[in-house]
């Protein structure tokens, strides 16, 4: 026996071909959707792996520091140090803003990492090229995600840095390339006034009889002095010696120091449960709109060449064709119409979209898989109204009058 | 099948029902023993197309009885169950338009058949190629329906009709689209096999080059046939 819906095809190629390319056009959109989800949790995964911590504390009551803004004491660390299990702690801090890259903006993350060395909780855990930040002030290492290179110099807020090192998939959740400065310059920049407000927040202090006192020599620097330091940090970043729960040294840091603390797996439920779960939403309903597109285009076209093939479904069912050999027939067109339109739309979710898109875009082959699986199924349900009206057909039509 | 041929009995088939109803065959009545071509001659409207349509199984008639070699086919009802079964088995059809199938070459087009019927591929391309070759459209074995002229594409279905070499074969104006010289070598085909495979075989028809060959022909009225000796002698 010969293929028929092979036959057809192979007469009709162009049609199929270039539907075949639509389809596949609306499935790589599709496939790049569920990588631009996918690289949206890998982000926040790599996130939380990147900063080396196994605990966070943050202010209390708050979804900080990359869900809400908190902010606590930079000496808090010294309590939290001492409890039992507590390895090594962190001060970190967090601020999104435009960083000034030559005459471009680029939106990074720039996050304060306190002095120490690799394996501080915080800081990058390797670089793909240069040194590590070595200097107290005005050092950099930045993600090569934002376009940067070594000794490129950076604007942060008045202060200018200098990329010393680069690193590979270091981002915010929102995907925005990290840049690591030292943690005292990264408390300036989160705090600092511009120059104006600066001096007239010194002339109103001055002014304030509370303040200054002839009596007190010295007690206006110091206040003044006092009001131009930041002396908060957005958490503190806590691992846990080896053979202690982390669960159980939260929950003591939590009783005695009366702040909130978050474990590494209550701290990705925050970041996908709240801080991407909209644009997770979102992302579902394209899926599914797309999906009934895809599906109405599909069946719309079936349809429409089984229609154009009622005289000649006449005459096989006439000559003694099978129902079971027809329906074949149009499924198989339909799976073929898929099968094309997978491979096109795989092809240009992974060659053309996922490159050019800015944010990351991970294509995990398992979602390639349900992806294929899920566009025979559909090919298979939207061929079911083809097989219908073809099964319908009357085989006298093929006598004529 | 060491047959009997066709044998038709007070056949009737009315389209429709009360006001508009048109009782497209009144009373039939025919018998074409195996290895004979008969003529089947009426005006248009007679209903030439109902009984060949009701003979080759695709609308069910009203009334009557219609007998296919040794089985009793229809008695007031279908007697058979699987109809596309008989169709494919036992019954060739020539139509009036080829209807070709657009997406097989004209050798696949009629290798389908038997391919149908459960034969081989080889098999089934080699029947066709041998009819091709008696119906001298071989040389266009490989080309597309659309590449090939109206005549070709008729002489193509007409080997399409033959080719699983059903002991029944009704032919609906098969000639009409051909020159007399194709025209009288189609019918000294259907002759052929008539009686190389006891074929009996029903042969609609309007045209003068071909009615003189017939032995015996049936006219058809109002739907009701009337029997007569033709003129010719077949082939011998
Ligand atoms: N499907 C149908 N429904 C109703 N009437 C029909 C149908 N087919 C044919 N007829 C009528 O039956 C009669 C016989 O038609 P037909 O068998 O096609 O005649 P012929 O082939 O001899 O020209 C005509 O009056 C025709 O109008
Ligand atoms: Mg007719």
């Amino acid at each position: 026996m010969i293929s028929l819906a092979g036959r057809d095809i192979m007469h009709a190629w162009g049609k199929f071909v270039f539907t075949g390319v639509g389809l596949g056009l609306l499935i790589g959109v599709t496939l790049s959707m569920a990588g631009i989800y996918r690289g949206m949790v890998d982000d926040g995964k790599a996130l939380l792996d990147n900063s080396g911590a196994d605990i966070w504390v943050v202010q209390k009551e708050t979804l900080g520091p990359y869900a809400e803004p908190s902010s606590i004491y930079d000496d808090s660390w010294r309590g939290i140090r001492s409890m039992p299990g507590v390895a090594r702690t962190a001060n970190i801090t967090y601020l999104t803003m435009q960083v000034r890259h030559g005459d471009r903006d680029v939106r990074t993350m720039v996050t304060g990492i306190t002095a120490g060395g690799p394996g501080t909780p915080g800081w990058p855990p390797y670089l793909v090229a240069g040194r590590h930040i070595t200097r107290g002030h005005y050092e950099a290492v930045a993600d090569i995600a934002g376009g940067f290179k070594l000794g490129d110099r950076l604007r942060i807020r008045r202060n200018g840095y200098t990329v010393v090192g680069l690193t590979r998939r270091m981002v915010s959740s929102g995907g925005d390339p990290m840049i690591f400065i030292p943690l005292k310059d990264a408390q300036e920049a989160q705090f600092l006034k511009d120059n104006d407000a600066i001096r007239q927040q010194r002339r109103r202090t001055a002014a304030n009889p509370a303040f200054n006192r002839p009596q007190v020599p010295g007690l206006v620097d110091s206040v003044i002095a006092s009001q131009s330091t930041n002396p908060y940090v957005n958490a503190v970043l806590v691992q846990i010696e080896e053979g202690h729960d982390a669960d159980g040294v939260a929950e003591s840091i939590r009783r005695w120091k009366r702040l909130t603390v978050y474990t590494r797996s209550q701290m990705e439920d925050i970041l996908l449960g709240k801080l991407i779960a909209t644009s997770a939403k979102q992302i579902a309903m394209f899926l599914v709109i797309l999906s009934i597109v895809s599906a109405a285009i599909v069946a719309f076209i079936i349809y429409t060449l089984t229609l154009g093939k009622i005289r000649e479904i006449a005459v096989l069912k006439l000559i003694g064709t099978r129902n079971r050999t027809i329906a074949a027939m149009i499924m198989q067109q339909a799976i073929a119409l898929g099968m094309i339109g997978f491979v096109v739309g795989k092809i240009t979710a992974t060659l053309l979209m996922a490159p050019i898109f800015p944010k990351y875009v991970l294509l995990e082959p398992l979602d390639s898989v349900r992806g294929f699986v899920a566009v025979v199924v559909i090919c298979i349900l939207s061929s079911i109204i083809a097989i219908r009206a073809a099964l319908k057909v009357d085989p006298a039509e093929a006598i004529g009058g | 099948m060491a047959g009997k041929g066709i044998r038709i009995e007070g056949l009737k088939k009315r389209y429709g029902s009360g006001d508009t109803a048109v009782d497209a065959l009144k009373n039939v009545d025919m018998q074409v023993p195996p290895g004979e071509v008969v003529g089947l001659i009426g005006p248009s409207g007679s209903g030439k197309t109902t009984l060949l349509k009701c003979l080759g199984a695709v609308i069910e008639p009203t009334a009557g009885r219609m007998t296919l070699g040794d089985e009793v086919i229809y008695d007031d009802e279908w007697k058979v169950g699987d109809l596309r079964a008989l169709r494919r088995d036992k019954i060739g059809f020539i139509f009036q338009a080829p209807y070709l199938i657009p997406f097989l070459d004209v050798t696949d087009n009629v290798a389908l058949l038997p391919m149908l019927a459960g034969k081989s591929n080889a098999e089934s391309r080699q029947r066709a190629t041998e009819l091709l070759q008696a119906l001298d459209v071989e040389h266009r074995a490989k080309a597309m329906p659309s590449q090939i002229s109206g005549g070709e594409q008729q002489r193509v279905a007409i080997a399409r009709g033959l080719v699983n070499r059903p002991p029944v074969i009704l032919a609906d104006e098969p000639t009409a689209p051909l020159d007399s010289e194709r025209a009288l070598a189609v019918i000294r085909i259907l002759n052929q096999m008539a009686r190389q495979h006891e074929t009996a075989i029903i042969v609609v028809t309007h045209d003068e080059k071909i009615i003189p060959t017939f032995k015996r022909i049936y006219h058809i009225r109002d739907g009701v046939t009337y029997e007569e000796a033709g003129e010719g002698r077949g082939f011998e």
